[in-house]
């Protein structure tokens, strides 16, 4: 046997079975879901019939569906807009060394480090109805008086807000390594040219730094849609998607119909509608792969 | 055009324990071609840096056209500054690269494309001013950061090893470009290098820097004919000085000094030589060997004869060579620093 | 040689003052419900739900019942019992499975060893969100609903992709020179592979063991899903959920399970964070 030949067997020897537990464990899953959004499963359900359509209609004509649609793109833009801007002067302001840098950067990695649940709820406690502290704040600088003080989860669109709010406090450190990466990344001289040639430091940042940082940009801003539009514990933790349905997201309905209402080809049906979006991601992630490679 | 200066320039590192640059001072004269020559760790980047304002000094004064600049930044100081990696913007064109900064400064619009293109004609890069950085070759985009900087006609220009990335082939031609440029425009420069040939070949004057210190300044004849201490001495000129001791005393021969004796007119000093090593270099040849005799205790010096003459000096083969009084440099053993001539013991 | 700290003066001052404000005010924003985990966690209950009491302060002394009641009266200890066995399992499973894949891909697959690659990534933005209804019909098939062998089985597809990744970013860095040399010497590829390539990778396979072990302990949707019983939760969810007797949530210990079981995993990542930087950024940074 021909020694690529036999690197050849060895390659595939290795690395068949992660392909294969993966092929078992995502690939069959996900064949199972386009199945059963397309027939009407139901836990216990012992046969399958095909039914078409049908699931995808009824979901479409839901207005909780289509609230919760709007839902998940609010949140996903939102919260994305809100952690790009801070990351960005976040990861300026971690770019060069100093004292205390690495105690800053621990209290900064928090929040995306504890278990998302955890930080759920300990954001629940402090926007609770009674004993929010911030409105023990509020109340305390006459913002807001005591017998009136903002139902941070109680009133749709301070719910809404709110669920924006815990989803950008998470996913800001995470954004934030990135950017700081591609910003670590731009050699030195760049800035340092652009400074000899009369930029000050706005000009550098607009003109230089961020044209320099897309790429690794786009990177951040991808993964957070993935891990915004997708996910659901915030939502189930913060309000179950309340009040009356107002900050339900895709994949918490998903859930809630799904395992929690037994309709497994509704549940299905509408946790497909995450696929276009990470097709969409996944094509411009293979795009950007490509360019790099060209250049 | 201006003057720049510098008085008692130093900057320490590590809370003063180390010295990459200490207490500089020089003046250039106005449209002169400065060199800054040593080799690594000498500082010589490091004093750029300083005056060109990317890095503060622990000490001293920088001016420039006779105003005091050290407290400003670089933008204020009007200097122009080529780096070693070029440091173009990658994701802008030739032309934005080049318009950079004077869109920095303010200038409109139109007033930008002729100063622009202006800039590309004197450096002859007029054809590529669409393309991106990352399509074009070593030597374009030098020309290209050489564009950018002379776009806003500034009073000093400031060049760090702008030649060291380049193959050695294209470095001499695009040494000359530069020298021809420099002519052409006639601003003041300043150049650092560690390649001597380059620093002789470009400048009107040296300034040879060795750990932070300036050794000598004078122009290339007088760093190479008149060194002022054995470390200017051994980095000018390839292969390098010989230095042999003798009573205490350093005498300096360059090898092109040392010849056979048939060729040295008198007065002159004779070695007894032997060759241990040959370089044949085409235009040249090294000879490397010893000299002989209980005097000399086998001291290694070079040989640099040139390839006109006969070549009949094989390895092991000794041959009476000797080098010319006027040629002879004598150093002080202790300081390195060059000492007056004086009659060798042995003569 | 250069040392500088900030590589271009725009004015120290203005860039000191800019840069301590936008760190203070984000570090502040960012760890500030740690610090109301602790304070609630130790505050007495009767000071805790006195809205005439400043919260930020202790008006009566702590006291340590809230913690009491977390690890006397409630399945605390259990939970975390749970999540470290799966965790562990679910490592071992991740490194037995995504070491030899990474190295095939490196060094085996030639240019299809980075798409393909690029490839097995992706399968990381499937979320469980979309696959949990279908996974909750096999994982009842198996008969392991209701087990942690559910999510020991199921974990290691999210944790194998992004473990691939980024020991391919780190086996990239070894020279190929090395393994030559070994077979120059004798060995075969696997033996290098084993011998030689295992030992030099430890401080990557270690990042991958810290970055699957707390890809595991932050899971939520999977275990909320297969899993019933609480004796049998992981501590992600068997805190939020379980800690409630009723309609009423007992913050103080629900507090102080969040703050029990976070901060040793932010410890530990943040020691590990330099490396994952430069595993996760190799390919998008270029």
């Amino acid at each position: 046997m021909s020694a690529q030949a036999r690197r050849t067997r060895l390659g595939v020897a290795m690395f068949a079975p992660a392909v294969v537990y993966i092929a078992a464990v995502i690939g069959v899953p996900l064949a199972m879901a386009f199945l059963y959004s397309v027939g009407d499963v139901k836990v216990g359900s012992v046969s399958y019939h095909f039914v078409g359509l049908e699931n995808f209609r009824s979901v479409l004509q839901s207005p909780t569906f289509r609230r919760a649609l709007l839902n998940s793109f609010v949140f996903t833009v939102g919260s994305q807009l809100l952690v790009i801007a801070c990351a960005n002067a976040l990861a300026l302001a971690l770019k060069d060394r100093f004292h205390g840098r690495g105690a800053v950067r621990f209290l900064i990695l928090l929040p995306w480090v504890a278990p998302i649940s955890l930080g759920a709820i300990a954001w629940k406690w402090i926007l609770d109805s009674l004993y929010s502290v911030i409105n023990w704040v509020l109340v305390a600088v006459h913002l807001a008086s005591p017998f009136d003080t903002p139902m941070w989860l109680g009133e749709p669109a301070l719910a809404m807000l709110s669920v924006i709010l815990v989803h950008s406090w998470r996913l800001l450190p995470f954004s934030t390594v990135i950017l700081l990466a591609g910003l670590s990344a731009i050699p030195k001289d760049i800035p340092e040219a652009a400074a000899v040639d009369g930029a000050g430091f706005w000009r550098t940042h607009f003109s230089i730094t961020l044209p320099m940082m897309a790429p690794i940009t786009t990177v951040a801003v991808l993964f957070g849609v993935v891990f915004t539009f997708t996910d659901m514990t915030v939502v189930y933790i913060l309000t179950r998607g309340g009040p009356y349905d107002t900050t339900q997201v895709v994949p918490s309905l998903a859930f809630f119909t799904g395992v929690l209402g037994s309709d497994l080809s509704e549940g299905a049906a509408i946790s497909l509608f995450l696929v276009p979006i990470l097709v969409a991601v996944a094509w411009v992630m293979l795009r950007m792969a490509q360019r790099a490679e060209i250049a | 055009m201006a003057l720049v200066e510098t008085r008692h320039l130093s900057k320490t590192f590590k809370k003063g324990q180390f010295s990459a640059v200490n207490d500089v001072n020089l003046a250039t004269a106005e449209g002169e071609f400065l060199v800054i020559l040593g080799p690594s760790g000498s500082g010589k980047t490091t004093l750029l840096r300083m005056i060109a304002g990317l890095e503060e000094p622990s000490a001293g004064d920088v001016l420039i056209g006779g105003r005091v600049v050290t407290e400003l930044a670089p933008r204020q100081r009007r200097v122009a500054m080529v780096f070693q990696s070029y440091a173009l913007y990658p994701h802008l064109s030739v032309y934005q690269n080049i318009a950079f900064p004077l869109r920095a400064q303010g200038v409109a619009r139109r007033e930008q494309r002729p100063k622009v293109e202006w800039a590309a004609g004197l450096l002859g890069i007029g054809q590529l001013l669409e393309r991106k950085p990352r399509e074009l070759s070593g030597g374009e985009r030098q020309r290209v950061a050489l564009a950018r900087a002379i776009v806003r006609e500034p009073s000093v220009f400031l060049l760090d090893e702008p030649l060291s990335n380049l193959d050695a082939k294209l470095r001499t031609a695009a040494r000359e470009e530069l020298s021809s440029f420099h002519r052409r425009v006639g601003t003041t420069t300043i150049y650092v290098t560690h390649d001597q040939v380059e620093a002789m070949a470009m400048g009107d004057r040296v300034v040879v820097l060795d750990q932070g210190m300036v050794r000598q300044i004078g122009s290339p004849r007088e760093v190479y004919d008149e060194p002022a201490d054995t470390f200017v001495a051994t980095f000018l000129g390839s292969p390098p000085m010989n230095l042999i001791e003798n009573d205490g005393f350093l005498v300096g021969i360059r090898p092109e000094h040392l010849l056979p004796a048939g060729f040295v007119p008198a007065p002159a000093v004779r070695f007894r030589f032997r060759v241990t090593r040959v370089e044949y270099l085409g235009a040249d040849r090294v000879l490397h060997g010893v000299l002989e005799g209980s005097r000399w205790k086998e001291t290694k010096v070079a040989a640099r004869l040139s390839s006109t003459m006969r070549d009949d000096h094989p390895v092991d083969s000794v041959h009476e060579f000797a080098v010319s009084e006027p040629h002879l440099l004598f150093f002080e053993r202790g300081t390195g620093r060059r000492a007056t001539p004086r009659v060798l013991s042995w003569q | 040689m250069t040392e500088t700290v900030s590589s271009v003066r725009h004015g120290r001052w203005p860039t000191r003052l800019g840069r301590w404000a936008v760190l203070g005010t984000f570090a502040a924003l960012l760890a500030f419900p740690f610090y109301w985990m602790g304070i609630t966690a130790f505050k007495r209950t009767g000071d805790l739900y006195n809205l005439k009491n400043n919260p930020f302060l202790f008006n009566e002394p702590p006291t340590l019942d809230h913690l009491r009641l977390l690890f006397g009266q409630t399945l605390f200890v259990r939970w975390f019992w749970n999540t470290t066995f799966a965790g562990t399992v679910v490592v071992m499973i991740t490194l037995v499975l995504a070491v030899p894949a990474a190295y095939a891909l490196t060094r085996l697959a030639g240019r299809w060893g980075e798409r393909v690659g690029i490839g097995i990534f992706l399968t990381y933005l499937v979320p469980p969100t979309l696959l949990f209804i279908p996974l909750s019909r096999l994982v009842a098939a198996l008969g392991l609903q209701d087990s942690l062998w559910s999510i020991i089985v199921v974990y290691p597809s999210f944790t194998v992709p992004f473990s691939i990744w980024l020991l391919m970013g780190f086996f990239k860095s070894i020279p190929r020179e090395l393994e030559d040399a070994a077979m120059v010497d004798g060995l075969t590829r696997w033996q290098a592979f084993l011998r030689l390539v295992i030992p030099i990778s430890v401080s990557g396979i270690l990042t991958v063991v810290i970055f699957t072990f707390t890809l595991v302990t932050q899971e939520f949707v999977y275990a909320l899903t297969f899993i019933s019983t609480a004796e049998h939760q992981t501590v992600g969810v068997g805190v939020p959920i379980y800690l409630v007797r009723g309609d009423v949530y007992y913050w103080g210990s629900l507090m102080a399970a969040c703050l029990i079981a976070s901060l040793p995993i932010a410890a530990v990542y943040d020691l590990f964070l330099d490396r994952f930087i430069a595993g996760f950024t190799m390919g998008a940074v270029k």
